[in-house]
């Protein structure tokens, strides 16, 4: 489609680039305590995008500004989870302490601009619209991670952070211009057309670039060997920020990972059995590896951790790896499982990260300590903890647990070379119990007993009642939820 | 130099000696100095790429896109290296450690 007709199409993201432009003029305005109303304007902005973005999912899948971007079913289901996150992030930023000694004005307005950059992760279909946008993801990370100017672990995190995030996208963007040198286009769909064409086998240029690129897709969603960054940068930034690098960011890039191993190594006509056979790599079992590497070491190290805020962090990690399991099978099963697992991940990693906030807020500190015996003290979210423990264990009858058995019901289904891959995420689980039932044996089981009972402030109990109906709901009825994955499951395809 | 081997020789010399910065120096703005060669080896192959083989422009587009994010990386990295300087006032990378390892 040419550039003036798929204005029709890009309404979402220009709606967006107009609020993000009345936040940072708005902020011109106001004094240093008034700043939360930027919250108030993005959000708004932000429900109005999700309403249109709504608006257009059932629009026939199409490229726009000259095979750029795509807007299909897939990328709307995307997008909608990111509109999610990034409301209950703004929400929880109004009530984070360490934020209060700074404006809070471009804080949003990054937040906005980072959004924009998930939308375009999430439907690129072109290596410079890729780049680009897992730039501007990541520009703006660094500055959030950072933003907590006079605390020196939060300096700290943004220099990691900008270090590790310029280096693998540099190395990225290496491989991709070799990809360019090889196949001689930037668009997916030709670089599928000249790849297939060529002997890859006799073609180490084409390996070497695949495995650079993939460095770059590794650091964006924390994968094994790409995830150093991921601990101290999720220790050191704001939790309202740790929070929110741990699902928008890593939602948007399995989205980039998906279509861009569906399009360029799969044959344009649909997601069917085995399909990355196109290089003689053997991409299911370099992957299925990785995912199994990357999930054992977020477990093992996770358990060591004294400070609750570094153990969600490796949890993270580790939930990466697990979403990674489905990815060598690359079926429709496989991504249908990928999105449904990234759906409740959303809610328990969330809430989780809330109630740290609130712990933090109410004693400044986020070791094991502080929550010696929160659940006597404070009975809600000592029992809300719990369910986010549970859900993330992959226990029933908690939302967790449907995501694991999608991933597990796909790798069964996909025959005798993946029950390696089921048994390895299987003992995962089991050892993840350990360390996620050590923060309820600790809340519950030590400490004094005291009759001062104690509840979070209204609007972060709000917000933890808000991730945990979710995550316990879905697990108990989650047909709307895979119906509607169902329906999202289309991509866009030349041979439409 | 009329051939594009020597252009891709120069840019994986380029790209190794990035590696090579990014790996060994401490001091935090060498390593991003390291991070600019590596994108401009990168920049090197998208323009040699589209001169020799393909006839068209998106290698010198893409090359000029690159060029605009890289500024905005500095940018965003030295201020900081900068705040970092004021807070605690060194640059080095190893001195930078209070988060757990």
């Amino acid at each position: 489609m040419t550039n003036l007709q798929s204005l029709e199409f890009f309404i979402p993201e220009i709606i967006l680039v107009i609020t993000i432009l009345a936040c940072l003029i708005t902020d011109l305005f106001l004094k240093k305590s008034k700043t939360d109303l930027i919250g108030w304007i993005l959000g708004i902005g932000l429900v109005i995008v999700g309403l249109s973005v709504y608006n257009l999912s059932s629009v026939p899948p199409t490229t726009l500004f000259l095979d750029m971007i795509v807007i299909d079913p897939f990328s709307s289901y995307m997008k909608i989870i990111i509109i999610i996150s990034t409301l209950l992030i703004i929400v929880a930023s109004w009530a984070n302490n360490e934020l209060s000694k700074y404006r809070k004005g471009e804080y949003f307005t990054l937040i906005g601009i980072m959004v924009v950059g998930l939308f375009l992760m999430t439907s690129s279909i072109d290596i410079i619209m890729l780049y680009v946008s897992i730039e501007v993801v990541s520009i703006m990370s660094f500055v959030l991670a950072g933003y907590l100017k006079l605390n020196t672990r939060s300096n700290e995190a943004g220099l990691k952070y900008v270090i590790y995030g310029a280096f693998s996208s540099g190395v990225m963007l290496f491989g991709l211009s070799l990809v360019f040198g090889l196949t001689g286009s930037t668009n997916y769909f030709v670089i599928q057309e000249a790849i297939s064409s060529i002997d890859s086998s006799a073609n180490p240029a084409l390996i070497m670039a695949l495995l650079m690129i993939f460095a770059g897709f590794g650091y964006k969603i924390s994968s094994v060997p790409f995830h150093f960054w991921t601990p101290d940068v999720y220790e050191g930034a704001p939790t309202t920020i740790t929070a929110y690098l741990s699902v928008a960011p890593k939602a948007a890039g399995f989205a980039m990972i998906i279509r861009f191993f569906h399009q360029v190594f799969s044959d344009s006509i649909a997601l069917s059995g085995n399909a990355m056979g196109y290089t003689d790599l053997p991409w299911p079992e370099i992957i299925g590896i990785l995912a199994v590497v990357t999930m054992t070491l977020g477990n093992l190290v996770a358990i060591q951790q004294e400070s609750i805020k570094r153990m969600l962090a490796y949890s993270s990690i580790a939930h990466a790896g697990y979403m990674m399991l489905a990815l060598p099978v690359l079926s429709i099963d496989a991504v249908e499982s990928i999105m449904i697992y990234l759906f409740v991940y959303i809610f328990m990693n969330l809430g989780a990260f809330f109630i740290v906030i609130i712990v933090k807020n109410k004693t400044g500190g986020e070791t094991f300590d502080e929550y010696d015996g929160l659940g006597w003290k404070m009975p809600i979210v000592g029992a809300l903890m719990t369910l986010f423990m549970l859900s993330l264990t992959g226990l029933p009858p908690t939302a967790g647990f449907v995501g694991k058995l999608y991933i597990f019901k796909t790798l069964v289904g996909a025959g005798n070379d993946f029950l390696w891959l089921v048994v390895a995420g299987g003992i995962n689980s089991v050892i993840s119990l350990y360390y996620y039932f050590h923060v309820v044996k600790v809340m519950f089981l030590s400490g004094k007993r005291s009759d001062k009972l104690s509840y979070p402030p209204s609007l972060m109990l709000g917000l933890i009642i808000f991730t945990a109906v979710p995550s316990l709901v879905l697990g108990l009825y989650w047909n709307p939820l895979a119906n509607w994955v169902k329906e999202s499951l289309v991509f866009y395809s030349q041979g439409m | 130099m009329n051939s594009l081997d020597s252009y891709l020789f120069i840019s994986s010399m380029l790209f190794c000696l990035g590696l090579f910065g990014v790996i060994t120096r401490r001091n935090a703005i060498a390593v991003l100095m390291g991070v600019e060669l590596i994108l401009n080896a990168a920049n090197i192959n998208f323009v040699a790429f589209s001169k020799f083989n393909g006839m068209n422009l998106d290698g010198h587009i893409f090359a000029l896109l690159v060029i605009v994010l890289a500024a905005a990386e500095a940018a965003v990295a030295l201020a900081i290296i900068i705040n970092i300087y004021n807070n605690m006032n060194t640059v080095n990378i190893d001195d930078v450690s209070e988060l757990k390892r």
